[in-house]
Formats: structure tokens, C-alpha cells, sequence
């Protein structure tokens, strides 16, 4: 097969065939930063939820967790934590999470453990509104299930 | 050696090869930590011992591709390299800057690490993979900058080849896309699309280049194939990256956020992105067929064939495993994902830069036509103890993420993440069996290199 392809027709696919694919890439680049505001109702990011997500960053629970499934696999997806230890009612999860935080690392011999980060409780409130919002977003019916 | 300049990559190999033992070390504690959590714990919680693991990885292979750069371009363009000086400042400067990252992590909490390296100013970290702190970041930049002045000049007043063409665009694109670290808005969807720009785009297309620059360069010296020839197939397998890669970064649009074409564009196109990786293989097998020439250290010309087809099979199989949308949906997020990135990142990228150490380190050290047949022999022992360990290593982590599907996603009697992990431990146990071959054959391999000579007659 490769017999009959020459050097020249091979360096033509590359640049053209790439070329073809970034100008595809970078159009639908335009098209999804569009859209995305749509699909994460941007509206309902609060400065409560943007402090979330500092948090979120600031404490790197991303390396433990997976967030809209990624992330790292040593401890639960929490795209939908807010479904599954909420059931989807804002107050009766915010409280779950003020006693979930300050409950770390629990103190049961060999469980894999979260440590415990010292936050307030307005800090915490702020990771629960990012983790509700985060909850709300369009992600095509993903996670397929609750147990995430 | 041809170029007294080409030296200056013995440092970059030697250093890369010191972080791969720290970043397998820690795979290992990982390991551990997974099945006894208060293994480490609150010393190294396990975000910690996660991030220098990665980022040993990433920076090691920088190193690595470093090094490989500044060996085959004084040979390709037949000319010495523009400021072998530069080289080593820069050497020095990342190696700096990597052991004060690494002890950071280690050393200072997380959270306390933000503040100390102004965060605030511009928040970049806390973001899988882009962990390090805006200092390093900007470090990173400034050291790819300089390497690739350095490259870039030396290219320009020699000679020029296909094979330097590749690689300065790799390059390039290393660099450009790397600047997607920087930007993170404050919309998680939003960081998360334009975080894969850096992540997917690095790893599925520009080190894609880079990978097949270097092995058609120790192809072409292990197997004296003319050039033409050679030169045609690294075409074919860069055009063929860059008409699957790009648009396949569709795989992670599928469940994050973004709109459903996604589910179509990606699937379709990163189907196709095993192609490369075939072609990978066949290119090694035919020139080691069609070879010219017996060179003497036959073990390089081992590591490039081993190179192409793990990282055919990790990359290649086990991505088109779960790069399907509707398949996707099922494996997102699990530890078959991280089967995958296991098994790809070795087989593509580890091995690449065991290629070129292989055919370059004896050169450097005086010995042009390869290593004593002892000190292959070692060599060829530990290709195969690390070989065969990341090979378990990934099944066993595959079997795990099928146990964790069928607990948590499939059917209607569900188990929580905790309760089906902890089901899972036999299969971690046998993981880390596995991590520790790898383990034992990097010391292997590291022997390898102690095997004296015999004198000679
Ligand atoms: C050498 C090349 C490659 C490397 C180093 C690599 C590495 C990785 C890594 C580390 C991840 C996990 C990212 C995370 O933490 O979220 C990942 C995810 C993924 N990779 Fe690759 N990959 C490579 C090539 C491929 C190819 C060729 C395909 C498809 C045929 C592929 C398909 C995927 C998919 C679908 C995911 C997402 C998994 C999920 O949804 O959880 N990869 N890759
Ligand atoms: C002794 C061998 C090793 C062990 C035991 C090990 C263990 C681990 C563990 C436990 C994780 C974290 C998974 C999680 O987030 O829950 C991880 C992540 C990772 N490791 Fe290793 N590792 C080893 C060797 C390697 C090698 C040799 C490479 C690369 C060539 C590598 C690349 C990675 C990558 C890319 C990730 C992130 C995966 C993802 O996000 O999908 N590891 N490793
Ligand atoms: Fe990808």
C-alpha cells in the first residue's frame, strides 16, 4: 500500500489535511465557547460560586475527585454529589456538607482519607453553590447513574 | 560523535532518567496508599503524592525530548549547535526550578503553596497535570523559549531535513499550546475546554511530531535505510496525526458540557487516530527489515520497535477502547481511563526518549558502536521486566475499571464509589505486584549502565 504513495503526495496530506482540520477545529472552538454559557447557565454563577471554584482550586480537590469525570479516581465523581447526598434540596445539602467537612479525616482504621482543609463556614457554603451549579449543567445525560 | 556540542544532552538524559525513578517511586506509594489509606497519611495526603507523580512525568519528559533535540540537531544539520552554553544555563535553570517545585509540593500545604507563589495575582493552579505554581509556570515558558532559540538558530544556518522540519514543529507547538495553562476562566466548563488544549493537544498531536522525528532519526542511524524512504513514511504518520488529533480532541467534549456535535466529530475522528500509531509499527518492522547496515548496539533498534508497538497498544487500542461516545458514557472518568494513560504515556513517550538514551548514551560515553554485549543483555532484561510490568499494571487496572462500571453504572442493583473500590483491592494488590517489575527493571536498566567494558585487545 504505502508503495504507491509518494514523499510529496505524503507531505501534502499533512499540510493540507491539517490545515483542514485546525480551520474546522478552530471554527467549532467558536461556536462551543458560544454555547457553553448556555449549557452551564452562566446566569446562575454567582460570586458565592466562582469563590467556590477558587476553593475547589486553591485546595486541589481535583486530586483526589473527578469533577464532570475528570480529574482523579481515588475518591467519588461529585458532578452529582448534590443529587446523591442532597437530594437535590439546597439547604438539606449545605448542611450535610458543613458537617461532612468538618467531620475529616474520618476515623475509621484503613479508609482511603480526606484531609481536613480548615475552612470556614461561608467557605464551605461557597464550594456547596459550586458544587449545585456545577450539578445543573447540560453534559449530554452524563453521569449515567447516582453513584456517579 | 560527530559535534563536540552534542554533549551537552548527556546532562538532559541523566536527569531525565532520575526523574522517572522518582516518578515510579511515587506510582508505588500511590499504589499502596490506594489499598491501606492511612499508609503516608496526613504526611503525604494522596492529591500530593498524585501531582509529583505527574508532573515528574511531564517534566521528564521534557528532559528527555530536550536532550534528544540537542543531540540529533548538530547531527542533522550538520553543524554545531548555536550556544551549547545556553544549553546548559537552561539546564541548570529547569533543574532548579523542578526540585523547588517538587519540594514545595512535598513540604508546603497545598493551599498555603497558592499563596506563597501569588495565585491571586492569576490563578492557574490546582488543575490536573498544571498543578505547578505561577513561578514555574513562567519558568517552564522562558526554558522552552530559550531551547528553542537555541534550536531554531542552529537549524537555520545548517542544514535542513525533514526530520528537523517535524521536530522544530513539534516544538512549536509544544510551546504554543502550553499557553492555554494560563488561561483559566472563571467558568469551570469554559477552563475545562480550553484545558484540554494544552492536555489533549500535547499528548495527540505536537508530541506526535516530536516522537515520530526522533524515531525516524535513530531508524535511519540503526538502519542505514536512505533517507528518501524514511522521510516518506514520517509524513504519512504526522499527516495522519494531524488529520485524527485535532479534531479529536472531540473525545473529551462527549459528557463535560459541551454541545452534543461533539458526540459525532469526536468519535469519528479520534477513531482514526489509532492509525498513526499502526503506522508507527509498521515503519519500525520494515526498516528493521530493509536495513542497510548491522549496527553493533542492537538494543537501540529493540527499543524503537518496542517503542512503536506498546505505544500502538496503549494509545491506539486502549484508547479506541473507550473513545466512542456511547461507550464513553460508561468508562468516563473510571480506572480504565487511567489503564489508558498509564500504558500510552509509557509505551508512546517513556520509550521514546529509552530509544534515543539507547542509540545516543554510548556515543556520548565513548562507545560508537553501542554498549559491551553484557550490558545489552542487562538492557534487554530490563525491557522486558518494565515491559511486562506496565503491560500488567494496565490490565489489572482495566479489569478494576470493569468491576467499577458494573458496581456503579450498569443495571439497576448499584454500590457507592467507596464500597465497590474497596471490592477491588485484590485487583490493586496485583497493580502495584506490577508496579514494583517496573520498578525493579528501571534498576535494571540503571545497572545496565555500570557493566564495565571489556578491555580492549
Ligand atoms: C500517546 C498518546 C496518548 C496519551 C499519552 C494519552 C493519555 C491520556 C490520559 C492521561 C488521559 C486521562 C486524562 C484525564 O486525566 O482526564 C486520556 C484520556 C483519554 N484518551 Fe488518551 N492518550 C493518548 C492517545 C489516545 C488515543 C490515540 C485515543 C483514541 C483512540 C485516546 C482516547 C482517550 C479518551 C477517549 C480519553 C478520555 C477518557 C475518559 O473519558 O475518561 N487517547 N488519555
Ligand atoms: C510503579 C508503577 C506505577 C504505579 C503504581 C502508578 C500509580 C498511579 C496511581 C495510583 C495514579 C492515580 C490514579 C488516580 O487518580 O486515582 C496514577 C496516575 C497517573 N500515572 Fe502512574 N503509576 C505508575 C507508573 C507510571 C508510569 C511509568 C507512568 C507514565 C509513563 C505513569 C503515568 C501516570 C499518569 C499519566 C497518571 C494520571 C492518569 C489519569 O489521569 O488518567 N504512571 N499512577
Ligand atoms: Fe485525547
Amino acid at each position: 500500500m504505502t508503495e504507491r504513495i509518494t514523499k510529496s503526495m505524503a507531505k501534502n496530506i499533512y499540510y493540507g489535511g491539517g490545515t483542514f482540520a485546525l480551520m474546522i477545529f478552530i471554527a467549532l472552538t467558536f461556536d462551543t465557547v458560544h454555547q457553553i454559557p448556555k449549557r452551564s447557565n452562566q446566569q446562575n454563577m454567582t460570586e458565592s460560586v466562582v469563590a467556590g471554584k477558587k476553593l475547589w482550586e486553591k485546595n486541589d480537590c481535583v486530586g483526589c475527585h473527578s469533577i464532570v469525570g475528570e480529574g482523579a479516581y481515588y475518591a467519588p465523581e461529585l458532578m452529582n454529589v448534590f443529587q446523591r447526598r442532597g437530594a437535590s434540596d439546597e439547604t438539606a445539602f449545605k448542611a450535610y456538607m458543613q458537617g461532612w467537612m468538618a467531620a475529616q479525616p474520618l476515623a475509621i482504621p484503613n479508609r482511603r482519607k480526606m484531609p481536613q482543609f480548615h475552612l470556614t463556614p461561608t467557605e464551605v457554603d461557597n464550594l456547596s453553590d459550586f458544587l449545585i451549579w456545577t450539578s445543573k449543567i447540560d453534559a449530554n445525560d452524563w453521569p449515567p447513574t447516582i453513584e456517579g | 560523535m560527530k559535534y563536540t556540542s552534542q554533549s551537552v544532552a548527556k546532562p538532559y538524559f541523566i536527569f531525565a532518567l532520575i526523574l522517572l525513578a522518582g516518578e515510579i517511586l511515587f506510582g508505588l506509594l500511590m499504589g499502596i496508599q490506594y489499598i491501606w489509606g492511612d499508609f503516608l497519611f496526613p504526611l503525604i495526603p494522596f492529591n500530593v503524592l498524585r501531582m509529583v507523580h505527574t508532573n515528574l512525568l511531564i517534566v521528564l519528559l521534557l528532559f528527555g525530548f530536550m536532550g534528544a533535540t540537542y543531540y540529533l540537531i548538530p547531527e542533522e544539520s550538520e553543524n554545531e549547535l548555536w550556544s551549547p552554553k545556553l544549553a546548559m544555563i537552561t539546564f541548570w535553570v529547569f533543574v532548579v526550578a523542578g526540585v523547588l517545585t517538587i519540594l514545595g509540593y512535598l513540604f508546603v500545604p497545598y493551599a498555603q503553596l497558592t499563596e506563597l507563589t501569588f495565585n491571586n495575582l492569576l490563578p492557574t493552579m490546582g488543575r490536573e497535570f498544571l498543578e505547578q505554581p505561577l513561578p514555574t509556570k513562567v519558568g517552564i515558558v522562558l526554558v522552552v523559549l530559550s531551547y528553542l532559540l537555541n534550536v531554531s538558530m542552529t537549524i537555520l544556518k545548517g542544514r535542513r531535513t525533514v526530520i528537523t522540519t517535524v521536530l522544530l514543529t513539534g516544538l512549536l507547538g509544544l510551546a504554543v499550546f502550553f499557553l492555554f495553562a494560563f488561561y483559566v476562566p472563571d467558568n469551570l466548563i469554559m477552563d475545562k475546554f480550553f484545558w484540554w488544549f494544552t492536555v489533549h493537544l500535547w499528548v495527540e498531536a505536537t508530541w506526535e511530531l516530536i516522537l515520530g522525528a526522533i524515531l525516524a532519526f535513530v531508524l535511519i542511524k540503526v538502519t542505514g535505510v536512505d533517507r528518501e524512504h524514511i522521510d516518506k513514511w514520517l509524513y504519512l504518520i504526522i499527516a495522519m496525526t494531524m488529520v485524527s488529533g485535532i479534531l479529536g480532541t472531540g473525545h473529551h467534549f462527549f459528557y463535560m458540557g459541551a454541545p452534543e456535535y461533539w458526540l459525532w466529530i469526536g468519535s469519528i475522528s479520534s477513531a482514526v487516530e489509532p492509525l498513526p500509531f499502526l503506522l508507527m509499527v509498521l515503519f519500525a518492522f520494515t526498516m528493521a527489515r530493509d536495513r542497510k547496515i548491522k549496527h553493533d548496539n542492537e538494543i537501540a533498534l529493540t527499543w524503537a520497535k518496542g517503542n512503536a508497538v506498546m505505544g500502538f497498544l496503549g494509545a491506539g487500542v486502549w484508547g479506541f477502547f473507550h473513545t466512542l461516545a456511547p461507550v464513553n458514557m460508561y468508562t468516563h472518568g473510571t480506572q480504565l481511563t487511567a489503564a489508558h494513560g498509564h500504558l500510552s504515556f509509557y509505551g508512546a513517550y517513556v520509550m521514546i526518549i529509552f530509544t534515543v538514551i539507547s542509540y545516543a548514551m554510548p556515543i556520548l560515553r565513548g562507545r560508537p558502536h553501542g554498549n559491551c554485549a553484557k550490558a545489552q543483555k542487562v538492557e534487554l532484561t530490563s525491557f522486558w521486566m518494565m515491559n511486562i510490568g506496565m503491560l500488567g499494571l494496565t490490565l489489572a487496572l482495566s479489569a478494576a475499571g470493569i468491576v467499577q462500571i458494573m458496581d456503579q453504572r450498569v443495571g439497576t442493583d448499584l454500590i457507592g464509589f467507596m464500597e465497590s473500590q474497596e471490592s477491588i483491592n485484590g485487583i490493586y494488590m496485583v497493580r502495584a505486584g506490577f508496579g514494583l517489575l517496573v520498578f525493579t527493571g528501571l534498576l535494571t536498566y540503571f545497572y545496565s549502565f555500570f557493566v564495565k567494558e571489556p578491555a580492549k585487545s
